[in-house]
């Protein structure tokens, strides 16, 4: 056995949420001459995403919300600002647009999910940014702001093309908002609201998702199900309206519609023989966080495959999971099965208000109350819950970034305080 | 769960009529489903699309999405509805005898 002083290297991909996170983490635990961790991004701006649902209606502006990437990062962290190429598995080396190459022993996939415009035809034909905006980026939640702000009346329409995608609350929470915003401006009456989702209800999970019909309901938005974009037509041809054809051939007239494009994983995922899926996501293991193409290679957040919400709180949890795995990797010892599939979204339902869900893997969210019988309320729209959402952006900067754990919430989901469907009567639950 | 008679075979269903075990399968018994569910005629088309969900089923564990299917089956998203217009992930998916493909969260 050769027992020598070796300096292990650790390349992060992706400075965003999960990279970050991860490289701080690590830092932390290990010794400067143990470790070298390298974080590579494509550019230096790091947006807090969750914001970008404010944007759009003058909640929130571009320079509240984004902030240097490298400036969150532990400084003993080298932070490489150039675009990925690929990654060659066989020979554990990162290429970089522009050649240069990045060896590791250790690898992390954390470069997120990215928008797939060109998938759905005619989205960013005639009328886009016009008629047809996404807000799931910065720019587009932007340009969003001054066509709501000049929007007098008629139909938006809310759409998601199809799953997987960031957040999938964001979009209810949209049309949560919209409401509000349209009441506040006194014009909610001249303003029709559709919500059209390839889903049967409005959310994935039963409980949940009955919750939000009713709410959708409550504010007077029409749910469309089972819709699958075929095409977007943002421009009639006499120059008025647009509309969506869905591939069974119904159509849905708008005139302003706000879309949340299909997602893939990066790009150069689908560069890099033997490390991604169809849609260029990381096939992971969802308990360990390894990667299924070599055991030396592990994944986080949005980029992977894990059937969990893409979320930044799942990423915040994994985070704890996956930097336990890589020490155990590097010091030979096998792997913990951390992960439950944990996720806790704040869902802001307008007028001050918010809704929060709490679940993992197994159990889906449910009403109670959050960490324990005293607490948050789940499932219910309350202050409290609203606060917390904005509170939330403090803590990303400051303590989820940092790869520090959040008091009071743990890596696991916690059972004490959730009320099971048998526990209660059905009547209780739609309250 | 309940169970169904298919070309002479008794098979076992879930409450959605997806087949809770895939190897019970056999083509006669896509036929018939597929004529219960308005297709009178499988085309080659329909049966390409029909063996490429049973393969990717007993590699992968879980049928494609129709988003899948597009980019990897050979036939287009478009296509894929004008065969199995009642949704094609679902449909071809219950034809095909494998489980309902799981959603996203
Ligand atoms: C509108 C919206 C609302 C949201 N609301 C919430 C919420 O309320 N709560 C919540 O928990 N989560 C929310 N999210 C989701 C959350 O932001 C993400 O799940 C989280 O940021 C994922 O972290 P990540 O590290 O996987 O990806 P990211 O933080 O997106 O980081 C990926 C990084 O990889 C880099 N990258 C990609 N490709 C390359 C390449 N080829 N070369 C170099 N670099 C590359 C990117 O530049 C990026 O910095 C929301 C997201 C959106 C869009």
């Amino acid at each position: 056995m050769v027992v020598k002083n070796q300096t292990h290297k650790i390349v992060i991909l992706g400075g965003g949420t999960g990279g970050t996170l991860t490289a701080n983490r690590l830092r932390r635990h290990y010794r400067n001459h143990d470790v070298h961790i390298t974080v590579v991004d494509q550019d230096d701006h790091h947006v807090y995403q969750p914001a970008l649902l404010f944007v759009p209606f003058g909640l929130a502006h571009e320079q509240e919300i984004v902030r240097p990437r490298h400036r969150q990062l532990h400084k003993d962290v080298e932070f490489v600002q150039q675009a990925i190429d690929r990654v060659d598995l066989d020979r554990d080396t990162v290429v970089l647009e522009g050649g240069r190459e990045l060896p590791y022993d250790v690898l992390v996939v954390a470069t997120g999910a990215t928008l797939a415009l060109d998938e759905t035809e005619g989205l960013t034909g005639p009328g886009w940014n016009e008629r047809v905006f996404t807000f799931y980026d910065l720019a587009g939640a932007t340009a969003l702001e001054a066509a709501l702000a000049d929007f007098d009346g008629g139909k938006l329409l809310v759409n998601v093309v199809d799953l997987p995608i960031k957040c999938p609350v964001a979009p209810l929470e949209f049309c949560f908002l919209a409401d509000w915003y349209f009441n506040e401006r006194g014009i909610r009456d001249k303003v029709q609201i559709t919500y059209a989702t390839p889903l049967d209800g409005a959310f994935t999970k039963p409980v949940a998702s009955e919750r939000l019909s009713t709410l959708l309901a409550e504010k007077g938005v029409e749910l469309v199900t089972e819709f699958n974009t075929g095409e977007v037509m943002g421009e009639s041809e006499d120059g008025t309206g647009g509309k969506l054809v869905g591939y069974d051939g119904r159509e849905l007239d708008f005139d302003l519609a706000v879309v949340v494009p299909l997602h893939s994983g990066a790009a150069y995922v689908g560069r890099s023989e033997g490390l991604g899926d169809d849609l260029n996501f990381v096939p992971t293991d969802q308990h360990t966080l390894q990667s299924k193409a070599r055991p030396n290679v592990f994944a986080i957040g949005d980029a992977t495959n894990v059937p969990a919400s893409k979320a930044g709180s799942v990423t915040h949890f994994e985070g704890e999971v996956l930097v336990d795995n890589i020490i155990r990797f590097l010091a030979g010892e096998p792997l913990a099965e951390g992960y439950d599939g944990h996720a806790n979204c704040f869902i802001e339902t307008g007028f001050g208000k918010a809704l929060l869900i709490d679940f993992n893997y197994d159990t889906e969210p449910l009403p109670g109350h959050f960490p324990a019988a005293v607490g948050m309320p789940l499932l219910k729209e309350s202050r409290l819950n609203h606060l917390g959402k904005l509170m939330f952006q403090w803590v990303y900067w400051h303590a989820l970034l940092q790869g520090r754990d959040i008091p009071g919430i743990g890596t696991t989901m916690p059972e004490n305080g959730k009320d099971h469907p048998t526990d209660r009567t059905h009547e209780e639950i739609t309250v | 769960m309940s169970t169904a008679t298919m070309a002479g075979v008794e098979v076992r269903l879930n409450e959605e009529g997806f087949f809770e075990d895939p190897t019970q399968w056999t083509e006669d018994m896509a036929v018939e489903m597929a004529k219960a569910d308005g297709i009178d005629t499988l085309t080659d088309q329909h049966w390409t699309v029909i063996k490429f969900m049973r393969k990717e089923f007993f590699e992968k564990g879980t049928g494609p999405t129709v988003r899948v299917l597009g980019k990897t089956s050979g036939v287009s998203v478009k296509d894929l509805y004008a065969l199995f217009p009642k949704g094609p992930a679902k449909m071809a998916a219950r034809i095909a005898g494998i489980p309902k493909p799981k959603g996203c969260i």
